[in-house]
């Protein structure tokens, strides 16, 4: 009677976690997306989980340990036989409980990825060409940037991806995003400054000598201060052109 | 002594097969460690500290990683452990094709004699254990050197994953049914069944690689119409696989350890082979786009394969279950195999649990290609991987030298590694996710929050440097000083302690050895022996 009782138990999480995870990505949201807590809260959540599992395993292992351990040299084991019955309730209580548990964190990882996948409308699109060793940035206006890449405080930014030469991966660990760039495709990745200040942009993808040394910076800036420095460099660019 | 070297080298009995894999991989364990050593006393600091040249590190890393995995621990579970224990405890007197057996050590051998060759080419490989392009083909780097040493050495695996299939399937002594077989016997029949399946696939994606940069194919090149990530596709649609044909082995002398030290039978046997082990060889194939979620592969994919990876946790947790179920009501004595038999436990729990995050697509965003991730993978399979090729030597030492080892020198040697491994591991997964701290990296100037991680991490090598050295000198004292084992010094009711230690060099048993009605190998507790 117990066990059917966490026998149900599991099929109702089961089917918690099958809804939850076939419910309609919120596609166009109106509000931004917050992928950095939303990853925090999650990597938090899981990391309670799996240490909770892990440790009624050792706290049970460690018990058996100390009441179990022999006393004399003859002394054997005496764990009986299973029968039919309590065998086929440790496979199926346990794979039960493992499947909804898995269930769960898909339905969780999953609604936290199409916030990753799901590009905010109005965000700035940056064409990003990486190269052994450089990541070459090209704004909207045609302006080019190169391992620097200013951007307003404020805006969602889309980095269209691709590579000249080998595999990188452009890695920004404040914003908890990479995404490989590569030869003959294009992939993206976004992210969403809120506030003016520097984080670290690194290659997370093995491209040789030089890897370790990929090293990059994204500055947020103020919205009226990026859009001053974005104007005189889209004048220079113009005078460049025109000098030519 | 010309003829003791004769001896070695053209044998077909398949216990001196098992030495000489044991001894070819404790050599590519030695080297690949003294990397490791390397690597740490770099990265031991920031900027430039033993060496101002990026590409040693690239080549110590490369070396480090193929020699881990293709020369020591896929040959010393499936090489030393499958071939010494398979005939025995089947009851068996050879496996079923000796001399095709004898193919296969000498084609590991050539194939480390490859891998060394890494330290006397003009441009050693520098492509990772992975070898992805377009990088392993544009590279000064000898990716041909690679290419040969996969090759051979895959080669070497399917030749012993048709061996052992078939000794277990036809050889079994009369009385032996399917379910009267040691987990061991039944975990290396599940490895063998997913190597044959896929080595294959990783000698095609090797040797595209190796068309691509000396013939001038271009698979691989998108200029001429190829792609980049179908490599990387059939690359981990085998090595995924490859990490069950450690994992499955591992935890397998695991079962045997625990079960002889604790004197007990195993718990739930049947959910393990069938659903554990089974289960685990049903869904190794279809979880490898796990490795590919930041290349950049459809979403749908992403999505359908985050949910089959969570699933391995089922197979994985019923093993577990079994394996800790087995100490209940038992009778545990804390020898030498047994510290490393319950250790592993612990630290496949670690390794196991902080795979998950890893599984979920979206935190993966993050942790993918950062020392998370590397520390997950060590916990996984070099530290409860190489504990338990350990705890497998230390519990078959009696059998295979006739005598017995220092049990203080064991204890000394597992102690200072269970503290090293931690010590370096542990920290490693934490600079990983808290300071985003990428892999394959020589230096690291842009992450000065990460120096004091990496000091700690320097000395937790040591550690295990130390243990080692304690360990090796354990098993060579041991021969020289030891003192006789007796057949049964483990009070063991598995097959291969019946006979004489060491067992007789051909057949293993006088004759084929009498298997009572209804035997199994853990049933202790009973009158049945």
């Amino acid at each position: 009677m117990h066990k059917l009782g966490m026998k149900g138990l599991s099929l109702t999480s089961i089917l918690i976690g099958l809804i939850v995870g076939l419910m309609p990505a919120s596609g166009y949201a109106k509000e931004i997306a917050d992928t950095v807590k939303g990853f925090d809260h999650l990597w938090y959540e899981v990391m309670v989980s799996i240490t909770i599992i892990g440790a009624a395993f050792t706290i049970v292992m460690v018990y058996f340990m100390i009441k179990y351990r022999r006393r004399s040299d003859e002394e054997e084991g005496s764990q009986k036989p299973m029968s039919t019955v309590s065998a086929i309730g440790w496979a199926v209580i346990p794979v039960f409980l493992f499947l909804a548990e898995d269930l769960y964190m898909a339905a969780k990882g999953w609604e936290l990825y199409n916030d990753y996948r799901n590009v905010p409308e109005n965000s700035m699109e940056i064409k990003l060409e990486s190269a052994m060793w450089s990541w070459d940035y090209t704004y909207p206006n045609g302006v080019k940037s190169y391992n620097e890449l200013r951007v307003p405080a404020g805006t969602p930014i889309v980095l269209r991806m691709t590579s000249r030469d080998t595999l990188h991966s452009h890695y920004i660990p404040d914003f908890r995003i990479k995404e490989d760039s590569m030869p003959g495709r294009v992939t993206y990745l976004w992210f969403y400054p809120q506030a003016p200040g520097e984080h670290v942009v690194a290659c997370a993808e093995y491209c040789g000598l030089l890897h370790s040394r990929m090293a990059g910076k994204i500055i947020a800036m103020p919205e009226d201060e990026f859009t001053a420095w974005y104007k005189a460099e889209a004048e220079n660019l113009e005078q460049k052109l025109a000098s030519n | 002594m010309m003829y003791v070297l004769k001896d070695w080298i053209f044998t077909t009995d398949h216990k001196k097969i098992g030495l000489l894999y044991l001894i070819g991989s404790i050599v590519a364990f030695i080297l690949a460690g003294f990397m490791a050593l390397l690597m740490r006393a770099e990265l031991s600091a920031i900027g430039p500290t033993i060496t101002t040249n990026p590409n040693d590190y690239n080549v110590w890393l490369y070396f480090h990683g193929a020699a881990m995995i293709l020369g020591f621990q896929i040959p010393a579970l499936t090489g030393f452990l499958a071939n010494y224990l398979i005939p025995l405890q089947i009851g068996a007197r050879d496996v079923a094709f000796p001399r095709v057996n004898a193919l296969s050590v000498w084609l590991f051998y050539m194939g480390i004699v490859l891998a060394l060759m890494t330290f006397v080419v003009p441009n050693p490989p520098d492509v990772m254990w992975t070898g992805y392009p377009p990088y392993s083909v544009l590279t000064p780097g000898n990716t041909a050197l690679y290419t040969f040493t996969v090759l051979l050495l895959g080669f070497a695996s399917i030749l012993g994953g048709v061996n052992f299939l078939t000794t277990i399937t036809f050889m079994r002594a009369p009385g032996i049914g399917w379910n009267q077989l040691n987990v061991f016997t039944w975990c290396t029949y599940g490895a063998f069944i997913l190597q044959l399946i896929f080595v294959p696939v990783l000698g095609t994606a090797v040797t595209m690689i190796m068309l691509d940069k000396y013939v001038g194919t271009h698979f691989f090149d998108p200029s001429a119409g190829g792609d980049v990530l179908i490599y990387q596709n059939l690359f981990w649609f085998y090595s995924h696989p490859a990490v069950y044909v450690i994992f499955l082995p591992f935890i397998g002398i695991v079962f045997d350890i625990v079960a002889t030290f604790a004197r007990n039978r195993i718990f739930n046997y049947k959910a393990a082979i069938y659903g554990g082990i089974g289960g685990i060889v049903l869904l190794a194939g279809e979880v490898w786009i796990h490795h590919l979620y930041v290349t950049g592969m459809p979403d749908w994919i992403r999505v359908g394969q985050m949910i089959t990876t969570l699933m391995i946790s089922v197979p994985v947790g019923l093993l577990f279950i079994s394996l800790v179920g087995t100490l209940y009501k038992s009778s545990i004595s804390f020898k030498t195999p047994m510290l490393y038999g319950l250790s592993v436990i612990f630290l496949m729990l670690i390794g196991g649990l902080t795979g998950i995050p890893l599984a979920i697509v979206s935190l993966d965003l993050h942790v993918s290609d950062t020392y998370f991730i590397v520390g997950h993978f060590h916990y996984v399979m070099a530290v409860a991987g190489t504990f338990s090729i350990f705890g497998g030597v230390y519990y078959l030492y009696p059998k295979f030298t006739g005598r017995m080892f220092s049990e203080t020198l064991g204890k000394l040697g597992f102690w200072l590694s269970f503290i090293g491994v931690n010590t370096i591991f542990f920290p490693m997964m934490v600079v990983g996710v808290v300071e985003g701290m990428p892999r394959r990296y020589w230096d690291y100037q842009q992450f000065p929050a990460a120096e004091s991680y990496h000091v700690v991490m320097t000395y937790g090598a040591g550690f295990i440097a130390l243990g080692f050295i304690v360990i090796l000198f354990s098993w060579i004292h041991g021969m020289f000083k030891g003192e006789v084992a007796g057949n049964n010094p483990w009070g063991s009711r598995s097959l291969e302690w019946t006979t004489t230690s060491p067992p007789l060099a051909h057949g293993n048993w006088e004759a084929v050895p009498a298997i009572a009605e209804g035997w199994g190998p853990y049933e202790y507790g009973t009158k049945k022996a």
